[in-house]
């Protein structure tokens, strides 16, 4: 962790109009919560629907992309990575602070809103808030490692992001069930499942196979970032 | 401290980008002169240790560069690509770079670095509001801001009006005269000339030739030069040249003579002798391959 990396990182990442993609789809969430309670369907079953359909399902994968790969990718597309990298830090704690300063932004803009609006609908009830703020803080950590290993393999890491979050999260892990244990948004259910006691959740993966799995999913991304960034090539303009 | 570069060669699929370079840059000033996409910036970037060489190696005093963040304790890297975060001001630039090298004094570095290329009085405006001439002395300061003993610069004479040219030339020649080693690299042999004590040419991947600038220039005007005459009597100067050593070959079109002289200063004293014992009237005499890109392709060809 390099306090300076992680200053510059945040800078870019809150700096004046990015800062507006960070705010967008939490405010999409709370809003969509408000309106629910303001219909009176502030019950166990649309609260599970908002959770799983558009907390975990869209806006924690999306917000996962931005902050993940914005972390890092367009540094290396513009070449200012090479003001971090011409310092005598290792690559590696270059890309551990980016993943800190990423999964950290994550835990702000998407679990704490998730926990708010979950709370909004059936408060601190059978701990559903709680369970979903919980699995959206550890599906982020993932997402955002997951994420910022793409930005440093690939400049087209946006392109990539989106097709895996909405293609294989949403559609192949929703119907090919074996598919299912390799998803990060069907651990986040097993942990939310985990915490709370409601009725209505019922999650497909066990715990005994998502913790692992996260672990291993984010520590792995999270050092290979690291050995890519040690090799990473930056060519000039010509 | 010294960069050496050991049968270098950089491809990028079956483009050859370096091939073979092998050179040592000791302390002083070292121009990397080479017409564009002649592979400087690849061997730049190999020796900042931002590329891996496809072959050979690049040591700093014997130490292996490339996946060795410990060099940048060395060297201070002036990139031609932007590289500055525009959402800084150049203090906070600078700064950011004297606490990343983990300076005992970041505060004092920045500020003196700053103060070594007349930053000062901007330096609390955002880097985006800069001109091109800035950005690059911003860039400079935060490269020279550990005071590192190798300085490499990619064309960091581009885009700066004269006088900031000029400062950053004194700047370059003062540091080369304390003992530092700096490379920089350009395209243009004046700049090189008014900077560097040695100069390393570089062209189409090939190091085409290496010297002090007084070599490289005496390589540049001793090669055979083409001149374009038109005169009075072409035919009659045509004959008469071609009893001279001097005069390489002789060719009579209808546009008037193309003579290729074998030797530049042979060749200047000969044209108006003969001419004047003649009684020739000379209409038009100009160099027909003066330009850089010729120079560069005699150099190449010269050493292959």
């Amino acid at each position: 962790m390099n306090s300076v990396v992680a200053g510059i990182t945040y800078r870019a990442l809150l700096g004046r109009r990015r800062i507006v993609l960070l705010l967008l789809l939490p405010v999409a969430l709370l809003g969509l919560a408000l309106l629910l309670r303001l219909m009176g369907s502030d019950d166990q079953r649309s609260a599970m629907l908002l959770m799983q359909n558009f907390a975990i399902g869209t806006m924690l994968p999306l917000l996962g992309l931005i902050a993940g790969t914005g972390v890092i990718a367009p540094e290396i597309d513009d070449g200012t990575i090479i003001h971090l990298m011409s310092k005598p830090i290792s690559r590696p704690v270059i890309a551990q602070t980016k993943f800190l300063v990423a999964a950290s932004l994550l835990a702000v803009f998407a679990a704490v809103p998730t926990y708010v609006a979950a709370w909004l609908l059936v408060g601190n009830e059978d701990a559903i808030a709680p369970g979903f703020a919980v699995g959206a803080l550890v599906a982020g950590i993932a997402y955002a490692a997951v994420f910022l290993l793409l930005g440093v393999v690939t400049r087209h890491a946006v392109t990539i992001g989106v097709v895996y979050a909405l293609v294989w999260e949403g559609l192949v892990g929703g119907f090919v069930p074996g598919a299912r244990k390799f998803s990060v948004q069907q651990w986040a259910q097993s942990i939310a499942d985990q915490i709370s006691t409601s009725p209505f959740l019922k999650a497909d993966v066990t715990l005994g196979f998502a913790v692992p799995a996260l672990v291993i999913v984010t520590v792995l991304a999270v050092l290979w970032a690291g050995q890519r960034l040690r090799v990473l090539s930056l060519t000039g303009d010509e | 401290m010294k960069i050496e570069l050991a049968q270098v060669s950089r491809w990028y699929g079956n483009v050859v980008a370096v091939n073979d370079v092998t050179m040592t840059i000791g302390p002083g000033v070292t121009g990397l002169l080479g017409p564009n996409g002649a592979g400087k910036s690849t061997l730049l970037h190999m020796m900042a240790g931002f590329l891996a060489p496809s072959n050979g190696t690049v040591t700093l005093d014997g130490t292996r560069v490339w996946k060795n963040h410990q060099v940048y304790r060395h060297i201070g890297l002036v990139p031609e690509r932007e590289g500055v975060y525009g959402f800084l001001t150049g203090w906070q630039f600078v700064l950011s770079a004297a606490r990343l090298h983990g300076l005992p004094d970041p505060v004092e570095a920045a500020r003196k670095a700053l103060a070594t290329v007349e930053m000062e009085e901007p330096k609390d405006r955002r880097v985006e509001t800069y001109s091109k001439g800035m950005r690059q002395r911003v860039k400079v300061a935060a490269a020279l801001v550990h005071d590192p003993p190798v300085l490499l610069l990619d064309e960091p004479f581009n885009g700066m009006d004269p006088r900031q040219r000029l400062h950053l030339m004194d700047l370059i020649r003062t540091m080369g005269a304390a003992g530092k080693t700096i490379l920089f690299s350009s395209h243009i042999l004046e700049e090189v000339e008014r900077v560097a004590q040695h100069i390393e040419v570089l062209v189409a991947g090939r190091h085409a030739a290496s010297g002090d600038f007084r070599e490289i220039r005496r390589l540049m005007t001793d090669r055979p030069h083409l001149f374009r005459i038109r005169s009075s009597d072409d035919r009659r100067l045509a004959a008469a040249l071609m009893l001279d050593d001097s005069a390489g070959g002789v060719s009579l079109g209808p546009d008037g003579l193309e003579v290729r002289a074998v030797e530049f200063r042979g060749f200047a004293r000969l044209l108006p002798r003969v001419a004047r014992t003649e009684g020739i009237r000379l209409h038009e005499v100009s160099p027909a391959d003066e330009d850089l890109e010729s120079v560069f392709s005699y150099l190449i060809n010269r050493s292959t």
